[in-house]
């Protein structure tokens, strides 16, 4: 009994780590229409700079500066910030698909550093070694976890509470407006490039701060943790839940991250020996019909996109 | 460093080969499409079935012409697989890009893309296995050209960067020569105005699918004759073909050729510097510093 508890208490941190990353995605692609195709990059930049300040030192290896967890993460939101903000600046000017072109690129580009520069990274074999928040202060295993879950859960109350004042702000309106007619708004005096700008820094600071998270709880990061399907995970929590609804993007998250566990745990159950090593790639088979299958028939998600009604 | 530039300017003609089609896909339908770096995969894994096939059918066609290891059943094997693979670009405009492009903007295009990527990537993993193949074993005793001892150079090779000239070329006299060229240089540059004009878009999207699939399955035979063959190809393309898309500016298809083999080089080049690892990122900064200094490319006119 008390496994199956701790079990969920695990889940529901990790479901909620995820709906974090894509309450940011939501504010980007949802809220003002930009395309992220690197989320896993702004993720990883969040949980690699937060273990290289707040990690334990290795002989041989930079890094392991101690720092309390605070300062540590709030340097992850930081870098993962500078780089939107780099990268953003540099194609938002642009045709909309170069942004995807160039977010897709940083992804691959970090993945292969996180991969081959040891002394920074770890390489391969990655970094561990995390003093976690108040670890020394709750003895208790289980009782820890369910603390590093409240802690998780009040940062994503935090974050949504945040981006529902901002999307239902004049700024939220004057986001949509560029998303819808770029032309209109920019008559009314609105500056779509710097918008767009700010909403891509936010919501790539806010996947920051969710891979700061993701370090604390594993205390490990590797390149695997960088991988594109991270990027393909999230976009499809989203348009599941729904595009522009915050409460969707929580939603979608715990609903996929439950369906790729339970299908993880079927395949790894039931499949044949043979086809143990195929069971990856159908799991990615099911996360891309899903995207391509919502887009198709349902792509508002389940929780549509509410306009101009009911303010709560 | 001379067999670096060599080597550069073979994986150049494979890249070129598969942003000719990418740069019209991403000029005529306005989208990022993450799914076609895949096209060289279905291409590839389409020819060595039909080679295999052909083989078992008349064995006599298995024979390689000497010097090369492309056997007579192989050479046909790539006419069949490019057929197949502009067939498949077809068909999956058809069944996905079509419907989306009718009710939603570019940008779920670009988003259906990467659910149609990953989908062909690992079902082309079930179907084939994750290990890594060859068309011909004899690729590793092939005869070496050159005297120079440093520098290697099969037939193979010189045949790949002929046949992948010979292809641009034909495809540079269809664009500047026949009427089908003049309508698909028209639609890209101004679809409506082509349309008044008497072209059909629908036929022209039809095309410029058939032409990119068979140009990539080629691409992705061409880089298998003398490399190996795993279901990470297409994902191993995608950021060179796009690299060269944007070099070269969107819709021009000499700027992809030349975007090609500049990245193809450079990246080749960036291996006498860099541990291999890196290589992946190379096309990535290539990208940056013309985003930095050229944001439309070296024959690009796409505005935003």
């Amino acid at each position: 009994m008390s496994g199956v508890v701790s079990y969920l208490v695990f889940f529901a941190t990790m479901a909620a780590i995820l709906a974090i990353v894509v309450l940011g995605l939501n504010l980007q692609w949802g809220y003002t229409g930009l395309f992220n195709g690197g989320v896993a990059a702004f993720f990883g930049a969040g949980a690699y700079v937060t273990m290289l300040l707040g990690g334990r030192p290795e002989p041989g290896q930079f890094g392991g500066f101690l720092l309390p967890f605070p300062v540590a993460i709030a340097g992850g939101i930081l870098f993962a910030g500078l780089l939107a903000w780099f990268f953003g600046a540099l194609t938002l000017k642009l045709r909309h698909d170069y942004l995807a072109i160039a977010t897709f690129g940083v992804a691959v580009a970090l993945e292969s550093v996180a991969r081959n520069a040891e002394w920074l990274t770890g390489g391969a074999k990655g970094l561990r070694g995390f003093p976690r928040p108040l670890e020394a202060s709750i003895a208790d295993n289980f009782l820890y976890g369910l603390f590093f879950l409240a802690l998780v859960l009040a940062v994503l109350a935090a974050v949504y509470v945040g981006l529902e004042r901002l999307v239902r702000s004049p700024y939220g309106r004057a986001l949509r407006a560029i998303r819808e007619d770029e032309e209109a708004a920019r008559s009314l005096g609105k500056n779509p490039v710097r918008l767009r700008l700010q909403s891509f820094v936010i919501g790539s600071m806010i996947m920051g701060a969710a891979g700061g998270l993701y370090v604390a709880f594993y205390a490990f990061i590797g390149p695997q943790d960088l991988a594109p399907i991270l990027t393909f995970q999230v976009w499809a929590m989203l348009i599941v839940g729904g595009a522009g609804n915050n409460r969707g993007a929580v939603l979608g998250a715990f609903l996929i991250w439950a369906a790729w566990t339970a299908s993880g745990f079927a395949l790894a159950t039931f499949a044949p020996q043979a086809m143990q090593l195929y069971t990856g790639p159908i799991q990615y088979i099911l996360i891309g019909s899903v995207i391509v299958g919502m887009l198709l028939w349902r792509p508002q998600g389940i929780l549509p996109e509410r306009i101009g009604q009911g303010r709560r | 460093m001379i067999q670096n530039v060599l080597d550069g300017v073979l994986t150049g003609a494979v890249i070129s080969l598969g942003a000719i089609g990418l740069t019209m896909v991403m000029h005529m339908l306005r989208f990022a499409n993450f799914a076609y770096a895949e096209l060289l995969a279905i291409g590839a894994y389409a020819a060595l079935v039909f080679d295999k096939v052909l083989a078992a059918l008349a064995p006599v066609l298995a024979s390689a012409f000497k010097p090369l290891t492309l056997s007579a059943s192989l050479a046909l094997a790539t006419l069949l697989a490019m057929a197949i693979t502009g067939a498949s670009a077809v068909l999956l405009d058809w069944l996905i890009f079509r419907r989306i492009r009718a009710k939603a903007d570019a940008l779920s295009m670009v988003f259906a893309s990467f659910g149609v990527a990953l989908i062909v990537r690992n079902a082309i993993t079930l179907a084939f296995g994750h290990d890594a193949k060859l068309f011909s074993k004899d690729i590793a005793f092939a005869t070496v050209l050159s005297t120079d001892p440093l520098i290697l150079v099969k037939a193979d090779q010189v045949f790949v960067l002929i046949a992948a000239l010979a292809l641009m070329a034909a495809f540079h006299i269809v664009l500047t020569r026949t009427a089908f060229g003049f309508a698909l240089r028209a639609v890209a540059e101004n679809p409506n105005l082509a349309q008044v004009a008497g072209v059909r878009l629908s036929t022209m999207i039809v095309s410029v699918w058939l032409i990119g699939g068979a140009f990539s399955a080629a691409a992705g035979v061409f880089y298998t004759l003398t490399n190996h063959l795993s279901p990470a190809l297409g994902h191993n393309f995608l950021l060179p073909v796009f690299a060269a898309t944007i070099v070269g500016g969107i819709g021009s298809v000499y700027g992809a050729v030349l975007g090609g083999f500049l990245v193809g080089v450079a990246s080749a080049l960036s291996l006498a510097v860099l541990p291999s690892g890196y290589v992946p990122a190379m096309p990535f900064l290539i990208i940056l510093a013309v985003l930095l200094l050229r944001p439309h490319g070296l024959f690009g006119e796409d505005q935003a």
